[in-house]
């Protein structure tokens, strides 16, 4: 049962993840994007990490996208002007930069071994995560969300400047 | 695989999916009937009262004249996500339900992340409503889901951040867990509801579910008088009538999570004899959960709607401040106790 459903989500995610880059529409391309996001949670569930699972729905399928969706619909975008002329060169970076990003999961999946990886080394639960994040990971923990926070100023200042 | 497929867990499942869907579903084409009935009653005309005795198959009326319209199609409309938005819509709406205890015994599944599954799917059901005004290619619906995403994300936040109070006092997100916690009474004859422990985060909760359900004073994205009627102006006969079950489904759920979280689920006087002992949480719940809707729907015959931008003020300016400050203020006496 597991099993099936894990080819079942993984075909998904990785469908949808090709169907993200071949789309020319800007807006199916964000669709495919929720759609493997959805995947990805359904694989989180498959490990046992519930938690992880709901948590990226709520914040990236639910949040972030919507946004990428607004921004989209705002700008309304005919077909063929994406924008990609310009950036042409970045095939030539791109093609080099996804290998390299392929070869090294690949060795840290030889190195660990693809049986022992993610599942059974700690609870999924909400309270397993936040006892780890708040006793063993607390200093990254602080670290990233004020680097958050100066992001969010940031982003104010911007758009501040324009109004 | 074919073990568990006929194994008594898996038939007890279907048997329950069978139960909560379809209650569900019958009671949602009979909201419709509620709400315009009750409506009229307020604005003092008789309302819907022909098919039927008092009007009672209106529902069935109005379902097979939706079944039975002809199927019209925008012609500039994008086809696909024009068809797609509805079901879009609809999926989130029902899944949500299966992780919402009805009683003790009758809920589809248990997870110890529920509360969070709700808001997940509720999160995505912007997507319906966005999609539906893009897709049909037309003015007033475009302009309608680009309002209803910002108020979705504004009053997201508050929504998420109102319930937090209610979970450091119960410990936990799994909502049957929760409802137990607020089994017994203090001194005999209050009960234990959370209502008493975090009025302020039920108070926004309420008005950020309003505006999550598009709900009058919220209905920012289906005015009428300005936007035909919202996204769903292109959609008619079955398609439409997904987005109105979708609506009643959205507002069934952020009810029975307003009822779980702080009106104590199915807790409520138990007696009588062992079967009656069975079916009475039940009862408490879907009578709690009927008051609640009574509430909404007085709201939306009697609340003018506001303004988009007191719309954003206020969530942004008032809404989320006063749910911080309730989480602040939880906190510190959670410590002190």
């Amino acid at each position: 049962m597991i099993q099936a459903l894990f080819v079942l989500f993984a075909a998904l995610a990785v469908g949808a993840a090709i169907n993200v880059v071949v789309q020319k529409h800007v807006l199916y391309s964000a669709l495919s994007l929720i759609v493997l996001l959805v995947a990805m949670s359904g694989l989180f569930i498959l490990l046992e990490a519930d938690f992880l699972a709901v948590i990226n729905i709520i914040v990236y399928a639910g949040a972030i996208m919507v946004l990428f969706v607004f921004v989209i619909m705002l700008l309304n975008l005919p077909e063929d002007e994406d924008g990609t002329d310009r950036l042409r060169w970045l095939k030539f970076v791109g093609i080099p930069m996804g290998l390299f990003l392929l070869f090294m999961v690949l060795a840290t999946l030889w190195q660990t071994g693809a049986d022992n990886a993610a599942t059974t080394q700690m609870p999924g639960t909400p309270q397993a995560i936040g006892q780890a994040l708040f006793t063993d990971y607390l200093l990254p923990f602080e670290v990233t969300s004020l680097l958050i926070l100066i992001a969010l100023m940031g982003a104010v200042v911007f758009a501040k400047r324009e109004l | 695989m074919i073990d568990y497929l006929t194994s008594r867990d898996f038939l007890l499942m279907l048997l329950k999916m069978f139960i909560v869907f379809g209650g569900l579903l019958g009671a949602f084409a009979y909201l419709s009937l509620v709400e315009r009935r009750v409506m009229a009653f307020v604005q003092m005309r008789p309302g819907p009262n022909r098919v039927g005795p008092f009007g009672l198959l209106q529902p069935i009326a109005d379902g097979l004249k939706f079944l039975f319209k002809e199927q019209v199609h925008p012609t500039d409309a994008n086809k696909w996500l024009y068809l797609a938005a509805p079901l879009i819509s609809i999926i989130p709406a029902l899944l949500s339900f299966a992780v919402i205890p009805f009683g003790p015994a009758l809920q589809v599944t248990d997870l110890n992340v529920a509360l969070l599954v709700v808001f997940a799917v509720g999160s995505l059901s912007v997507y319906g409503i966005v999609l539906g005004g893009w897709a049909s290619n037309s003015k007033y619906p475009l302009i309608a889901s680009m309002r209803s995403s910002a108020q979705m994300i504004s009053y997201e936040l508050s929504l998420t951040l109102s319930v937090v109070g209610v979970l450091m006092l119960a410990n936990t997100l799994s909502l049957v867990h929760i409802v137990q916690g607020q089994e017994g009474t203090w001194l005999g004859f209050i009960p234990r509801w959370n209502i008493f422990l975090q009025p302020v985060g039920f108070i926004v909760y309420m008005i950020a579910a309003t505006a999550e359900t598009n709900r009058l004073p919220f209905d920012l994205a289906e005015s009428e008088q300005e936007l035909v009627s919202g996204w769903h102006t292109e959609y008619s006969g079955m398609k439409f009538g997904m987005y109105m079950l979708a609506e009643y489904g959205n507002l069934t759920a952020s009810v029975c999570i307003a009822t779980i979280l702080f009106f104590g689920g199915w807790n409520g006087p138990s007696f009588g004899p062992d079967w009656l002992r069975m079916i009475l949480p039940t009862i408490w719940f879907v009578m709690k959960i009927s008051v609640f809707i009574f509430i909404y729907v007085l709201a939306r015959s009697t609340v003018p709607r506001i303004r988009y931008d007191q719309l954003m003020r206020f969530g942004w300016k008032y809404m989320l401040p006063v749910a911080l400050a309730n989480i602040l203020i939880t906190s510190l006496l959670v410590a002190l106790s």
